[in-house]
């Protein structure tokens, strides 16, 4: 009975690590763009960013304030904790032109803007 | 306080989602609720403690410690649910002659339970660390809206219980016969979109960067930020942007399960034949 249940389990783990062999590729070709950003007393600084199209992007967000917000924005897909006085990485994939708006989930009134182009 | 309930409301509905169908899944076998309760309880704790070091957490991996910690806990998830499923391929046959039977033959062992109480707990430890932040945040900060902030959290918490019942209610009224195909299909399903999510955050972590074109974007007909795409999003993994990896890991896993489902379900009858 223990062989039986923990054969499937073994070969999904096989599978798993399979696919994460097969696909797994440290590093980016391309080199990313960074933002970086600071909130505190629940505002953005500077809350209109800027970044260049069709490469990625990397927001490095320091969070002074003592309670924890959350990076998150719709257009851009990510939403990230980021715990009291620490710093959050958030990658983002290249970028077509326009304008992407995020905000504080814990708190969206707290606003900002990335201008990709 | 609206905020408040929104934000822990939209946290806890996803585990309450999860709780209910694991407590359809186990009605009627002994000690479920001990179980499940267990699960509930660690995922609680686990979550407070993931809240607590959070800072820490991220800090691990470049910076990419949450997203890698938030794939690995969604794969241990689905290795859980998969294995359940295999489980009760196993026992299909006196499930589906007398529902009472499932009772017995998960007494034997509880290691199906335990399966699903890890995924119980897994479910709350993901959603609660960030109810366990903000609330935290609410408390930490001064002035009189923080009482009227918790109590807005609290709020939010007993609508997720509400979802929970509501789940495990609806999911009751399926006749015995019906509910384990059902449930087999939901826990499936619930596993491959587990999967697929645990793609994205791996994607997120630059760790998976092939295949990593958005194959299409349906967020006009469902965005996955409206509570009917949140509730597509636990119970199938609706993105609303899938990644053509996410596409492939979710078809790899549920092809995965109806393979090992049929492989155990034949030595089971092959095994009966062969004593009987």
């Amino acid at each position: 009975m223990f062989d039986q249940i923990t054969m499937p389990r073994n070969l999904i783990l096989a599978m798993a690590g399979a696919i994460a062999l097969l696909y797994a590729s440290p590093g980016q070709a391309q080199q990313a763009a960074e933002v970086q950003l600071t909130y505190s007393n629940s505002q953005f600084q500077p809350s209109e960013v800027r970044a260049p199209a069709d490469r990625p992007v990397v927001f490095r967000v320091r969070n002074l304030d003592a309670k924890a917000m959350e990076f998150e924005s719709k257009s851009l897909r990510v939403e990230k904790v980021i715990a009291a006085k620490s710093e959050g990485v958030i990658n983002v994939r290249a970028l077509k032109p326009g304008r992407y708006e995020f905000y504080d989930d814990f708190n969206d009134k707290v606003r900002g803007a990335l201008t990709v182009q | 306080m609206l905020a408040a309930i929104i934000i822990v409301f939209r946290e806890v509905f996803e585990a309450g989602l999860i709780v209910g169908i694991v407590l359809a899944v186990t009605g009627g076998v002994p000690h479920r609720n001990r179980w499940i309760g267990g699960g509930v309880l660690a995922g609680v704790l686990a979550a407070c403690l993931v809240a607590a070091f959070a800072g820490a957490l991220s800090q691990l991996f470049e910076g990419m410690g949450q997203e890698l910690f938030n794939a690995a806990i969604l794969g241990v998830a689905v290795i859980m649910l998969t294995s359940h499923n295999v489980w009760m391929a196993r026992h299909g046959k006196e499930i589906a002659s007398d529902m009472r039977a499932v009772g017995r033959a998960v007494a034997e062992g509880d290691k199906p339970l335990a399966a699903l109480a890890i995924v119980v707990g897994v479910a709350v430890l993901r959603e609660g660390s960030e109810v366990a932040l903000f609330l935290y945040g609410v408390a930490a900060s001064d002035g009189g809206s923080a009482l009227s902030l918790l109590i807005g959290g609290l709020v939010g918490l007993l609508l997720g219980a509400g979802v929970c019942l509501l789940t495990y209610f609806g999911l009751m009224r399926i006749p015995a016969r019906a509910l384990f195909a059902t449930t087999t299909a939901l826990i499936t399903l619930l596993a491959a979109g587990m999967a697929a999510q645990a793609v994205a955050f791996l994607e997120r972590a630059n760790w998976l960067t092939s295949l990593d074109t958005v194959v299409w974007d349906s967020a006009w007909l469902l965005s996955e930020t409206s509570i009917a795409g949140r509730a597509l999003h636990t119970l199938i993994g609706y993105t609303d942007q899938p990644t053509q990896m996410q596409l492939l890991v979710y078809i790899a896993v549920i092809l995965a399960t109806i393979v090992l489902m049929r492989l155990t379900g034949q030595e089971r009858s092959g095994h009966a034949v062969a004593t009987g």
